[in-house]
């Protein structure tokens, strides 16, 4: 039997994420701090992990309606239009999903016929341009720059556009850059999405996680709720990442679409995992706060123990990621990230693995403890002095 | 300032070994800002002292911990401060509050035996003077302290690496 040739040929074109070779080195050795993780260091809340076990206790292990539970499909539309103002009918205009990369695969799969284009802006989130393949879709790249913090313009995306784009992708706070965009930039993509017809599918599943200046979500633009569909969830926010919970608010028609693709795979995101999401919108805000407060002090530590050792790296507004430069010391990503595991022990992840224009960072993340931040930019500090 | 201050305080209060280059980077100020700023909080007695937090049940079996409820007839124009300080100047003495409610004051007293324990409760407090009575309650076991989980089994298990 030979199984290569009988593997769809879309499954065999996409790669492995490069994330996995980078684990699969860290995890055969010790005494490594690891920056590599995209994932808070938090335990989620207690109060929100009480409320599943209560929940469990009290019976809840059945099958939810495909959409998920009415009372937390009304708890994220009201947590939606309290933050941004935007309304979302419970009933039919919210899905909630195994993880917004649950969700991010419906929208791909509900919107994208074969051939059809969809604009992503790197570097980015790993499943993006995959899901965009196993969809039937065509992924194009949109470089965002350094120079302009990784923020993607109205520019680059009018661009980019030809007769088969259907579908822009954004993901602002975003990872691995920890950029952040503008409502007013956010308003000049919103144009370009209107003159050409498009489709927004924006990731914003770290809306939450914003350090200076306001979150705008697109929905909220003038004439975007209905081009839009919002994904986000609770993995970041409230430390939630291993419950695999998240949603996709939208108009109806694009929502039932995904809720039949979604009915026949997962037919629902767990009971118990959205009995603590609805906790975690209902009394999760203290805690929430509470963390965020923590990640903004750590992102102030790292960003001027980089500038002290001399590691370039403009300020991350947003996420819990730092993406400085390492083009100066002449390695790629991946070897300068290899280099510095092997002979300082610190795990980062080296930038292309976001994209062709990762290349030359790497991605840093801080959620770590305060002493182990120390510790890996003193060890950074050393391995720049050695090797330049 | 005042903001500021209470920043430092936070953070000093979850790990007092944070030095104050680290702090001023946590909270993008300088490094002598911080510096003042902590010597004013200890000027004030804001910042009392630095303490560690010692789970002592796993160095000695000799140590007992007891919670005492203390009634107490308050002393006329100076109140419950006078009979808290003979009570807290004892060195057995690790933690005195006023209390509403039931009792007065909440003694916790530290010693080498639960006999050693009764003992100073009978012949040091039950028998000070505008004291009632005293009812003593031995902790058989810390599970949190100070806001601090003894035996907190959360460990850090996430990935290594992940997107």
């Amino acid at each position: 039997m030979n199984w290569n040739q009988k593997l769809s040929p879309r499954v065999k074109s996409i790669p492995p994420s490069g994330i996995r070779r980078f684990f699969d080195l860290v995890s055969e050795m010790s005494g490594v701090i690891s920056l590599g993780v995209g994932e808070p260091d938090f335990v989620t809340p207690w109060h929100i992990r009480e409320a599943c076990i209560y929940s469990l206790e009290k019976g809840y292990t059945m099958y939810t309606s495909n959409y998920g539970l009415p009372q937390l499909r009304e708890a994220i539309a009201q947590d939606i239009y309290k933050n941004y103002k935007v309304k979302y009918e419970p009933k039919n205009e919210v899905l909630v999903t195994v993880g917004v990369s649950e969700a991010m695969d419906l929208a791909l799969r509900a919107v994208l016929d074969s051939g059809d284009e969809a604009l992503i802006p790197e570097p980015c989130f790993v499943s993006y341009s995959p899901s965009t393949v196993l969809a039937g879709g065509v992924p194009v790249a949109i470089p965002t720059t350094l120079e302009n913090e990784f923020r993607v313009t109205a520019a680059q995306i009018e661009n980019a556009i030809t007769p088969k784009t259907k579908v822009l992708i954004l993901s602002y706070p975003n990872n691995p850059t920890g950029a952040t965009i503008t409502r007013e930039e956010l308003v000049e993509i919103a144009k370009v999405v209107e003159k050409h017809d498009l489709i927004v599918i924006s990731d914003e599943i770290y809306d939450k996680l914003t350090y200076e200046g306001c979150h705008t979500c697109f929905s909220s633009l003038s004439g975007m709720r209905d081009r839009t569909i919002l994904l986000n969830g609770f993995s970041k926010a409230y430390a939630m990442t291993g419950w695999r919970i998240g949603y996709a608010a939208g108009h109806h028609e694009i929502i039932a679409a995904m809720t039949k693709i979604h009915q026949y795979a997962m037919l629902c995101a767990p009971v118990m995992a959205q009995m603590a999401a609805l906790e975690a919108l209902t009394n999760g805000e203290e805690e929430m706060r509470r963390m965020v407060e923590h990640y903004d002090r750590r992102r102030r530590l790292v960003l001027k123990g980089f500038a002290e050792i001399g590691l370039d790296c403009f300020e991350p507004k947003g996420a819990f990621y730092a993406f400085p430069s390492i083009k100066k010391t002449g390695l790629t990503s991946a070897e300068f990230a290899e280099r510095l595991l092997k002979e300082a022990k610190v795990a980062v992840v080296p930038g292309d693995v976001f994209g062709a224009n990762g290349e030359g960072h790497i991605r840093c993340s801080y959620a770590a403890s305060v002493e182990n931040l120390s510790e890996a930019i003193e060890r950074i500090g050393k391995f720049l002095k050695n090797i330049t | 300032m005042e903001e500021t201050k209470k920043q430092i305080l936070e953070i000093l209060q979850g790990n007092s070994r944070l030095q104050p280059a680290q702090i001023a980077a946590m909270l993008n100020i300088e490094t002598a800002q911080v510096e003042k700023l902590i010597k004013e909080l200890e000027d004030e007695k804001i910042i009392v002292k630095y303490h560690t937090i010692i789970n002592w049940e796993k160095v000695t079996d000799d140590k007992v911990t007891a919670f005492i409820e203390v009634r107490v007839t308050p002393e006329r124009g100076v109140g419950f401060d006078t009979v808290a300080e003979r009570i807290y100047r004892f060195p057995e003495v690790k933690t005195v509050y006023l209390m509403s409610g039931g009792f007065d004051l909440a003694v916790l007293i530290e010693g080498k035996t639960m006999k050693e324990v009764a003992l100073f409760v009978a012949t040091k407090l039950a028998t000070l003077d505008h004291v009632q009575s005293t009812a003593t309650h031995f902790v058989l076991k810390t599970y949190k302290q100070q806001g601090v989980i003894f035996e907190d089994k959360e460990a850090d298990r996430r990935l290594v690496v992940s997107p």
